[in-house]
């Protein structure tokens, strides 16, 4: 019996996520009072492998292959597998990233695993059950699933589990991994990383803006508020849907559902779709020129009045901020 | 090309979700159910690249008589032939099976889906396909076409995309960007009700798991309104009271 965390990196570093699940698993192998082995695939530095003994893992298989140096699910998926049914795991956890959402289902499906994938919190154990919180109706609620199985898959939804840093060094093992020609099926052919900006998904605040800001050529200052913050930068479907922001940036039920600690709204007006997206941001503010917006009735924080006047004012007031602290 | 698209049945993106009084069940009363908007998206996509006689387009929907409606929207739009297997679709693996099960002797060379439905989420019906048939699975794609004997794919990441080449037969689940969803037109409505639509019975699939209850988001306290000259007293209630920055 293990518990067996994927560790994904990102041209061989590890992310903020990654650490999460790390030591969302830890916990749960503590609720099954067992350990917590790490399985890393690609070039990392030994050290930063060892490093992640710090969340919890108390090894890390390591797998190095020139065929596995790009991401292909189907070959992943495999090499995770192997490594579950050699460490005898009856539980795999994994992130619930773009990567994730493509491997969880195929190991579940190697190992007849119950998946519970956009899990958000730690499993409920009681007696031999083990229940999971995950979110549904694009974000509008959580379902409570049981896992039937003897094996259990795990995806956890970035920005929803504390990082815990408590453990020591963990030890490094090569793992040899059977490779399979047929797995190959797939080639990466070109990586396109939109340089310094901050992932969506993963980010912890997020600035957004909608149609109330009239046209593509006002975003510089939202751009703006976004970097002077660090924050990433998103939008509402219509915005993205008339050709003013990309895709990748639209949040809401038809898109990218966030979970950050801030998110500020300006310009939107808090349409159902939208909000499902976004509902489990722990903290909202909202700018808006119409006090009645619905956005302000699940708003922390609001502030009625005209975004290009108020925005300006913000960016003001972030920089003044972070001059002095 | 021979291409099947899996279309799923769902509450209407402004339904507001709620559960029976035990919290064990999602109440349909009153619910408008719709195609899942991310299928129209897959859907729209298989009909271009099967126009002018270069393929077929046959959809296939796991669930019971009640989405028959959703069904006939796809064969409206313009999908060719429909199958329905007939059980309740009552959780991905489930599904997954049974949608695995037809495909797997009928030689189709793409198998589309939606991102994921917009009720359940699972974003896990594409890859599990995938595995059952052992074939490569592409999740969340944002652009798909031909070239030759391959296919080309443009694959979402955080921060960026990924661009792939892939041989057939794969799956793949559609996002934005891979086409404009089409609104069906009377011609398409019309044919529609006479094009074939195939009731098969499911197959027995193990349970691996089980929804339990549901819950709702906990209610946020009340907003604190702030005039638009206090944006620095802002900044200071996210530092100190939120704690957010
Ligand atoms: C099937 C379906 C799926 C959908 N999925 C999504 C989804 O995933 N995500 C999503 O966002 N939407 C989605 N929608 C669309 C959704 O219903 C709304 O239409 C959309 O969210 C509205 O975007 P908006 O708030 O930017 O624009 P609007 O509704 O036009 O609102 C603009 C707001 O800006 C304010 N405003 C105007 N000028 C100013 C100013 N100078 N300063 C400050 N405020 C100003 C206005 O008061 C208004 O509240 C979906 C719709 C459907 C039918
Ligand atoms: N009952 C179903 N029948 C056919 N296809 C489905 C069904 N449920 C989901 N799908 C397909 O799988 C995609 C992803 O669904 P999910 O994994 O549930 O998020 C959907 O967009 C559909 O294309």
């Amino acid at each position: 019996m293990s518990v067996l965390v994927y560790v994904e990196n990102a041209e061989g570093k590890f992310k903020k996520s990654t650490f999460e699940v790390v030591s969302y698993a830890a916990a749960v192998a503590n609720q099954l009072n067992t350990g917590l082995t790490a399985i890393s695939i690609g070039d990392v530095k030994q050290e930063d492998l060892s490093n992640l003994g710090k969340y919890g893992a108390s090894k890390v298989l390591s797998v190095s292959n020139d065929k596995l140096k790009s991401f292909v699910n189907q070959a992943y998926a495999s090499v995770i597998a192997e490594a579950a049914q050699k460490e005898d795991s009856n539980v795999v956890v994994l992130s619930n990233s773009f990567s994730g959402k493509g491997l969880a289902p195929r190991i579940a499906v190697k190992l007849k695993a119950g998946l519970a994938d956009a899990a958000v919190e730690l499993p409920k154990t009681e007696g031999n059950k083990f229940i999971i919180k995950r979110t549904a109706f694009s974000g509008k609620a959580f379902a409570h699933v049981e896992l039937n199985s003897k094996v259990k898959v795990i995806a956890l939804n970035p920005n929803s589990y504390q990082l815990q840093e408590n453990g020591s060094v963990a030890g490094v093992e090569d793992f040899q991994a059977n490779i399979k020609e047929s797995d190959f099926g797939t080639m990466v052919a070109e990586i396109v990383r939109a340089s310094n900006k901050i992932a969506l998904p993963d980010a912890e605040l997020v600035v957004s803006a909608g149609r109330g800001l009239k046209g593509p050529e006002n975003w510089a200052m939202i751009e703006e508020l976004a970097s002077v913050l660090g924050a990433a930068t998103a939008c509402s479907k219509p915005v993205s849907d008339a050709g003013w922001r990309p895709h990748e940036e639209h949040v809401g039920q038809t898109g990218i559902a966030v979970s950050p600690n801030l998110y500020i709204a300006i310009g939107i007006s808090g349409a159902i779709q939208h909000l499902a997206g976004v509902s489990s941001s722990k903290t909202i503010v909202v700018i808006n020129k119409d006090p009645e917006a619905p956005f302000f009735k699940v708003a922390d924080y609001g502030i009625v009045g005209d975004a290009f006047e108020v925005v300006p004012k913000l960016i003001e007031a972030v920089k003044a901020y972070k001059a002095q602290s | 090309m021979k291409i099947l698209v899996c279309v799923s049945n769902v509450p209407d993106t402004t339904t507001k979700i709620t559960f029976s009084a035990d919290n064990t069940q999602f109440n349909t009363a009153g619910v408008q159910f719709i195609l899942n908007p991310y299928d129209e998206i897959a859907l729209a996509r298989a009909i271009e690249l099967s126009e002018g006689d270069k393929g077929s387009v046959t959809v296939i929907h796991v669930g019971e008589a009640n989405a028959e409606p959703t069904i006939r929207k796809a064969l409206a739009i313009g999908a060719d032939d429909a199958v329905r297997i007939n059980a309740a679709p009552r959780d991905s693996y489930f599904v997954s099976a049974q949608l695995a099960n037809y495909a797997k002797s009928k030689g189709f060379d793409m198998i589309l889906t939606g991102r994921e439905s917009i009720d359940y989420n699972g974003s896990q019906v594409a890859a599990m396909v995938g595995e059952f048939l052992d074939i490569p699975s592409i999740s969340i794609i944002k652009k798909l076409d031909i070239e030759g004997n391959k296919a080309s794919l443009v694959r979402e990441i955080e921060g960026g995309k990924e661009v792939l080449s892939v041989s057939f037969p794969f799956i793949a689940s559609c996002a934005e960007g891979v086409a404009e969803p089409k609104i069906p037109n009377m011609r398409g409505i019309m044919s529609a009700r006479t094009k074939p639509l195939e009731v098969i019975e499911a197959i027995e699939v193990e349970k691996l798991v089980s929804f339990e209850s549901y819950s709702v988001p906990a209610p946020r306290g009340a907003v604190t309104m702030l005039s638009s000259d206090e944006t620095e007293k802002l900044v200071s209630l996210l530092h100190t009271a939120a704690k957010v920055i």
